[in-house]
């Protein structure tokens, strides 16, 4: 089993190392190009492969143990050991980390941006395998100055994805991103330091096992404030958001899948496995602070998209599913600052849901961006004589694929994202004892009301993206375009319907978000255990 | 070495550990021995100077092995009995000592490969050059084991003035122009030094290190302002070395003035050596003023680093030499970050950790990362956009100099980058420092602005080549000489075995390293 584990994550890191090898793809630019980007698709599916097989090997009766462990010493001079471990939270983002990186090598293979000035198709593969290795070890790392490496490894790859393959406003957009992000992980370094030297280690199984004994009430605040700084700001939480909607609308469709479906993921997870029970006496000071930060993510999130939606508003739509995702993330946060095991469990289950939904509907987008050249809903609406984009009629599949996600991402019974935020909202129905349940019944309120203002906007993408005239004409421009430097018409039929590679790549998440909806009890049944012990057996 | 180590009565013959002072003595005679050897190589066969330069150096750190055990001292004072006092040498061979050498030394042997192709080039003198490049490093090597104030001095003086003659020795305006900014500035700090020297000795008796540190709290209170005082202005001239805040500002017109292996050397050997010296007489002199010189300097700390990222924030990619001006600002910065583990060992933390561990450990990361971006400032050299496109034409050294910067920057896959600043945050934490702790982690995510977008720069596409006349490669270029290669590889390697093994230098931290 721990062979297993070990594999999986050097797998990328030993396949990123590979393409660096000087001439082993041919010489031909196009052909390495290709098989590159073949080879990517392979290392990301031994990778998805051997992630599997850890799943059938886990023991699901003992969820809440780490199981397929390895624990070596490292750098005995910072305590730093090679503690590796998979329990019932970690097991199913590790599968969402390898199954969206699969997804978006196998998507690759036939639409990686190119054109003057893009690199080669051999840096992408790299940059994807490296990503990769970092987003996988901070899900299975068990010590406190590694995960705090793996969150750093994921920034160099995301940045350049975004900076070199992304679209309009990139380097600004990617700046920022790496900036706010290590902002965060800088402080919260000084968060893992603060903990490791008070509590005389820093391996998160002790700490947990621990509970904060022998940790002043003053370091446990100050240890939380400092390492919840850099785990909001990836998440992101409300107001450390702003880096994320640049960053989605510069991504490219993979950049944007990875970044929403994996590595916001990240952020939250640190919260669950580190915080939550290392310093138990600082979160139930500071969870009611954390949970109105998440309730305020919510409606900002929401009402910003319902802005984005409103014709005339020029909204984009890459835009707008990130900040979607704000609102989406607050609802996992506000699971976790109820610090009961059903606002976690929602919390652990909402964050897969989200990565199975925000990573359709970013694949969904750039597929239309990659048709249209452009996802300003209104030049999209424009394009059909400004009634809608009409998708049904024009690529029937590809609309109601949009309609599914779009439906998904609001929360519909029976779809994915239903149950991990009705188990926040259950969770802060009942907040653990010492928290003012009045408080919190007024965020459970807000949080209904967002969810309420979700499906507006999601209605309202749908509406106008997916509904109207296939037969009308392209709407004359309300504003007379410059001649020259002003966009170029999209076109208003011919439109492609989804593709095989399209479908190869979509298929698996519309066919987990069904199962995960339908079943959650296989997600649940995994994580309570873990939660459970995570929270003391509370 | 001085005349303060004979003794007063008895035998005025000391017994000299040969071997113990082998490190500098090897690379002094070699130095000797390379200057009279030109007068008779015939002009041919002058590029072996550096090649025998560079084997002295390799010698002098093979002379390290048989000290491993860091016990050695000698000319020690004499006890009223006789007896050697083995706590008042001048010369000690202990783990820092060993470790510093060992860093200064080899940052010569890189900065030395680094030279070969230089001196060639510019058509320096290759006698001078060499003479003087190792009479600096012979000086820098036996600053870190001196303990007495008088050796201190001396051994900071021939680690400089040697400096100021090879920044000067390219004979155009511009180097003379350096050379004589340092020069003036340092001297100006070397005279305040041993104004300080004199007063800390007039209130203490003596010069040795751990004598001063025990006269100190039994100063006489009329004598507690000098011996303060004195204490403050010998500081000083050690800030200076370091280029601290406010000592910094002749740091980017000598580096861009002076040739880029030279500008190297300063950059890692010079300032190391100004950091032991600063390092020695404040924790092991000063010590009973721990609290007031800790706070000077984690207030100087600050101040560097935050000036130096600033200062290099503002450097524009397209002006000349911008390159080697961004890496001196970027050195002002790291200086900074190295200050901070000594001002907590200021505070005496509760620990058993000896927070001067973290400096150390810190200075050989920077000093083979630092080298190694150096050695590619060497290979491309001028403004940093001229970089545009490296990985397309040099892939080997764009991926070389990636790696440095990201080292230097703190973040993966620069990995031994990230845990020598772990180290300094865990000092400066452990002592409760925490607001320079904060200060830093500012300052670290500003640095990275800049190193990121040097980075980026690599891996853009090249410009297309505009004008004909244009400064572009000629076909010689694309080969690298060999021991600039050379250089490039050791340094590489350092930085990717330390990355996957960083214990072999963070080992340096767990311990004391004294005694």
């Amino acid at each position: 089993m721990n062979v297993i584990l070990i594999v999986l994550l050097l797998l990328p890191l030993v396949g990123a190392a590979v393409t660096l090898v000087p001439g082993l793809f041919g010489a031909d630019p196009a052909v390495a190009g290709r098989r590159a980007l073949r080879f990517g698709a392979a290392v990301t599916g031994a990778a998805l492969l051997a992630s599997v097989v850890l799943a059938v090997g886990f023991d699901r009766g003992h969820s809440a143990r780490m199981q397929a462990t390895t624990d070596l010493s490292w750098i005995p001079a910072l305590g730093v050991r090679f503690h590796l471990g998979v329990d019932g939270i970690s097991l199913p983002l590790l599968l969402l980390t390898t199954l969206l990186t699969f997804l978006c090598a196998v998507y690759s293979l036939r639409r990686l941006p190119d054109g003057p000035g893009t690199p080669s198709p051999r840096a992408y593969t790299g940059l994807l395998l490296l990503l990769e290795t970092g987003m996988l070890s901070t899900f299975a790392v068990l010590d406190l100055l590694l995960f705090f490496l793996a969150f750093e490894v994921v920034l160099i790859p995301m940045y350049f994805l975004i900076a070199r393959w992304g679209g309009e406003n990139r380097g600004p957009a990617a700046a920022r991103f790496i900036l706010y992000t290590l902002l965060g992980s800088a402080i919260m370094l000084l968060g893992f330091l603060l903990l490791g030297l008070h509590a005389g280690t820093f391996d998160m199984t002790a700490l947990a096992h621990r509970h904060g004994r022998g940790l002043s009430h003053t370091t446990q605040i100050l240890v939380i404030l400092s390492i919840g700084l850099g785990l909001a700001v990836k998440a992101p939480m409300w107001p450390f958001h702003s880096w994320l909607p640049d960053a989605h609308t510069a991504a490219p469709t993979t950049g944007s899948v990875l970044l929403a479906g994996v590595l916001l993921k990240m952020g939250t997870y640190g919260f669950v496995r580190v915080l939550l029970p290392s310093a138990p006496g600082g979160m139930a000071t500071l969870a009611p602070y954390l949970a109105a930060f998440a309730v305020v993510g919510i409606l900002y999130g929401s009402l910003a998209c319902l802005a984005l939606v409103r014709p005339g508003a020029k909204g984009d739509l890459k835009r707008l599913i990130a900040y979607s995702s704000v609102g989406h993330m607050g609802f996992v946060l506000l699971g976790i600052a109820t610090l009961t095991p059903t606002g976690v469990n929602g919390a652990l289950f909402a964050n897969i849901a989200h990565g199975l939904i925000t990573g359709l509907l970013f694949f969904l987008v750039g597929a239309l961006k990659d048709r249209y050249g452009s996802v300003d809903l209104d030049r999209l609406t424009a394009s059909a004589g400004g009634t809608g984009a009409a998708l049904y009629g024009r690529a029937p599949r590809l609309g109601g694929l949009l309609a599914f996600a779009a439906v998904a991402s609001l929360g519909l019974p029976g779809l994915a994202g239903f149950w991990g935020e009705l188990l926040a909202m259950f969770g802060s129905f009942h907040p653990a004892a010492g928290l003012s349940r009045s408080a919190y019944l007024v965020f459970m309120a807000l949080a209904g009301l967002g969810t309420l203002l979700t499906a507006g906007y999601l209605l309202g993408v749908v509406r106008r993206v997916c509904m109207g005239d296939p037969a009308a004409p392209a709407e004359p421009s309300a504003e007379p375009r410059p001649s020259s430097a002003g966009p170029a018409p999209l076109p208003s039929s011919g439109l492609l319907d989804v593709q095989a590679h399209e479908a190869a790549a979509w298929t698996p998440l519309v066919v987990l978000t069904l199962v995960a909806g339908l079943w959650p009890a296989v997600l649940l049944g995994l994580s309570n255990p873990a939660v459970k012990a995570l929270l003391g057996g509370s | 070495m001085t005349a303060l180590a004979t003794p007063m009565a008895g035998s005025l013959i000391q017994s000299i550990d040969w071997q113990a002072v082998a490190p500098p003595l090897i690379t002094a005679v070699v130095a000797l021995g390379v200057l009279v050897a030109e007068l008779f190589l015939p002009t041919r066969h002058k590029p072996l100077l550096g090649w025998i330069s560079v084997a002295g150096l390799a010698l002098a750190l093979l002379s390290l092995v048989p000290l491993r055990d860091g016990t050695r001292a000698t000319f020690c004072l004499r006890t009223a009995t006789g007896a050697a006092d083995r706590t008042a040498c001048s010369y000690v061979a202990d783990h820092f000592t060993l470790v510093l050498q060992l860093l200064v030394l080899a940052g010569a042997l890189l900065a030395a490969l680094l030279s070969m192709h230089t001196v060639k080039d510019d058509s320096l003198p290759p006698g001078e050059y060499w003479f003087l490049l190792l009479s600096s490093a012979a000086g820098a090597a036996l600053l870190p084991a001196a303990r007495d104030l008088a050796t201190l001095v001396v051994a900071l003086e021939v680690a400089s003035l040697p400096a100021f003659a090879l920044v000067g020795l390219r004979r155009d305006g511009k180097g003379g122009e350096a050379a004589l900014k340092f020069f003036l500035s340092s001297v100006t700090a070397t005279a305040v030094m041993l104004l300080g020297v004199s007063f800390v000795y007039a209130a203490t008796g003596s010069l040795h290190l751990t004598r001063i540190a025990a006269a100190l709290p039994q100063a006489q209170t009329q004598l507690k302002t000098l011996a303060l005082v004195g204490a403050v202005l010998t500081l000083v001239g050690f800030a200076f070395k370091t280029a601290a805040v406010p000592f910094h500002f002749w740091v980017p017109d000598t580096y861009t003035g002076a040739p880029v292996a030279v500008a190297a050397y300063l950059s890692v050997v010079s300032k190391v050596a100004g950091l032991s010296g600063l390092a020695l007489v404040a924790v092991v002199g000063f010590h009973p003023y721990g609290r007031t010189w800790g706070l000077a300097l984690a207030v100087l700390a600050a101040l560097t680093m935050t000036l130096g990222n600033a200062a290099a924030l503002r450097q524009r990619s397209d002006t000349p030499h911008s390159a080697v001006r961004l890496l001196a600002w970027s050195s002002v910065a790291q200086a900074g970050y190295l200050l901070v583990p000594i001002a907590a060992a200021g505070y005496g933390s509760a620990t058993a950790r000896d927070p001067l561990g973290a400096t150390v450990a810190y200075a050989m990361i920077y000093g083979v990362v630092n080298l190694g971006a150096f050695a590619v400032v060497a290979l491309i050299a001028g403004r940093i956009d001229d970089y545009r496109g490296l990985f397309a034409a040099r892939p080997a050294a764009a991926l070389a100099m990636a790696f440095f910067l990201l080292c230097l920057a703190g973040l993966p896959p620069g990995v031994i980058g990230l845990f020598g600043k772990v180290v300094v945050f865990r000092a400066a934490v452990d002592s409760g420092l925490g607001w320079l702790a904060v200060i830093m982690a500012v300052n670290v995510v500003v640095a990275l602005y800049y190193y990121l977008g040097w980075t980026a720069k690599l891996f853009q596409p090249a410009p297309a080549p505009v004008a004909p006349g244009a400064p572009e490669a000629p076909g010689t270029a694309l080969r690298i000489p060999v021991p600039l290669t050379l250089c490039l590889g050791l340094a590489a390697v350092t930085g990717v075995v330390l990355s996957f093994a960083p214990e072999l230098v963070l080992q340096i931290t767990s311990g004391s390293l004294f005694g």
